[in-house]
């Protein structure tokens, strides 16, 4: 499968990265670790006539920690996030999560910033990043801002990224509580069946703070709010756990597909929402 | 299309060659510059036949355009043994039945090259999640995996003889 020809640049800075974007409109797009990108180019689903790679920009690589502000180039490969010992240390999900992406070759080249700024809701990314209340700073010819990763995901492949803005960063707070991120897929390499990812804090069995969101449970990632109002300040028993889980369940909206008929992705979606939210409050 | 220069290291041997810029490594790999041991299973980013080193980590060559590939370090299963002097997991493929058709071996073998890199002494769950992003239609993967538990361990001793011829 060989896809339609373009023409090939690796700038070594954002300004001419985003330059190049604004020259081309349309036409261009950038390529990071391209596992998302190459598969659809040779399936010919879109028509890019100038392909920007992003690998020659230092500036947008690397993992940077202060304190308990972490903040994660764009460029920075699944792998690269799975051994970071000190990311581990405070935000042991990301590990979690990212060993459940793809397959090791893949997870040596697929970026973060790829991973996020792809749009498809297939990827567990964007869930994660949800979760964790994530910041995404971004960079175009208007200059830089940041978005909400909660306010980021507009539809399947749309999000609040103008054609000429290139994402540079992700940053968040190291997370405090259990954790746990449950993915249902088919074999390893495949995408989520369902998905879910739960951070809370438990004080005398009590939830003080919680965070729980959903990945290819609808076309956009799943911030659980209403759930998360339901939790906080009660007291955790069973019931509650399903209560909760089917609020979670609810506001999720899958479409039916070759991994299963809705009710199926809605049934998987009550199971893994349950055993992230159990297994997060035996690490509280 | 436009052509580009693109070089790179393939085996210790530098190698330049103009191609279009949406040649895949994989092609450019087998066919410009006849390293035909990479193979082409899927072509979407799936089986991992085309399992090649780049610049220290494994990668599948059907989803990296040749010009990403610009003063990499790569290497492939024609680089890591020879038909007199085969590499420990070559030797240890073809003593356990580690391959039948043949087809994923390349790939299977260039994955657990850097996977017995990164662990070299690894737990047969370990070598499976390892391996897991190649496939093989004909093995049902139990000898594959002996195969390379069993290189794993001719290595290790390798390498201590190696450390006591030295000391
Ligand atoms: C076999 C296989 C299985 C997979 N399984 C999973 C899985 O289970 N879960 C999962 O989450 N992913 C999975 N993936 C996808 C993989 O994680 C991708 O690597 C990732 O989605 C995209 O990252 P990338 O660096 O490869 O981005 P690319 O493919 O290079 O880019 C993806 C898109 O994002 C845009 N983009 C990239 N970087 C930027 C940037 N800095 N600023 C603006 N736009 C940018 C590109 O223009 C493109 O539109 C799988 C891929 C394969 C091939
Ligand atoms: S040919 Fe590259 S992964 Fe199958
Ligand atoms: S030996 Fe035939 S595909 Fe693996």
């Amino acid at each position: 499968m060989i896809p339609s020809a373009f023409k090939f640049y690796k700038p070594d800075n954002i300004s001419k990265a985003v330059s190049l974007m604004k020259d081309f409109g349309e036409e261009a797009r950038v390529i990071a670790g391209g596992h998302s990108l190459i598969p659809i180019m040779k399936q010919r689903l879109t028509d890019i006539k100038h392909l920007i790679d992003l690998s020659g920009i230092d500036e947008i690589k690397g993992i940077n920690i202060t304190g308990d502000e972490i903040s994660i180039g764009a460029m920075t490969t699944q792998v690269e996030l799975i051994n970071n010992e000190e990311l581990f240390q405070k935000a042991p999900i990301i590990r979690e999560a990212s060993l459940q992406i793809a397959d090791p070759q893949v997870r040596n080249l697929g970026t973060i910033g790829g991973n996020v700024a792809n749009g498809d809701p297939a990827n567990d990314m964007p869930g994660l990043m949800q979760l964790l209340d994530a910041t995404y700073k971004l960079s175009g010819t208007n200059g830089s801002r940041e978005v909400k990763a909660r306010d980021f995901y507009e539809g399947a492949y749309f999000t609040s990224r103008e054609d000429d803005e290139i994402l540079l960063s992700i940053s968040f707070e190291s997370p405090s509580g259990g954790y746990a991120y449950e993915k249902q897929k088919r074999k390893i390499g495949d995408y989520a069946t369902a998905a879910a990812g739960v951070i809370i804090k438990v004080e005398n069995n009590k939830c003080s703070s919680a965070s729980i969101a959903l990945t290819n449970l609808s076309d956009t990632p799943v911030y659980c709010n209403k759930a998360v109002d339901m939790i906080v300040g009660k007291e955790i028993d069973n019931d509650l756990l399903d209560r909760v889980t089917k609020t979670c369940v609810d506001q999720s909206d899958p479409v039916a597909d070759q991994r299963g008929p809705v009710e199926f992705k809605k049934y998987v979606a009550g199971i893994v929402i349950k055993k992230a939210l159990k297994r997060a409050i035996e690490r509280v | 299309m436009e052509k580009i220069n693109v070089s790179m290291k393939v085996n210790g041997k530098e190698e330049n060659l103009t191609v279009e810029p949406r040649t895949l490594l994989v092609h450019a790999l087998r066919e410009h510059l006849e390293y035909t041991g990479a193979h082409i299973g899927c072509s979407s980013s799936h089986c991992g036949a085309c399992t090649i080193d780049m610049n220290g980590k494994s990668v599948k060559s059907c989803t990296v355009f040749t010009p990403q590939a610009e003063g990499a370090d790569i290497l492939t299963v024609e680089g890591i043994g020879s038909p007199d002097k085969l590499h420990a997991l070559q030797e240890m493929f073809k003593e356990h039945h580690g391959l039948q058709c043949g087809y994923c071996t390349p790939g299977m073998i260039m994955r657990s090259y850097r996977f017995l890199q990164e662990n070299p002494d690894p737990t047969e769950d370990e070598v499976r999640f390892g391996i897991s992003g190649n496939l093989c239609r004909c093995t049902g993967y139990q000898n594959i995996v002996k195969s390379i538990m069993a290189a794993a361990s001719k290595i290790r001793d390798e390498e201590k003889v190696n450390k006591k011829e030295i000391a």
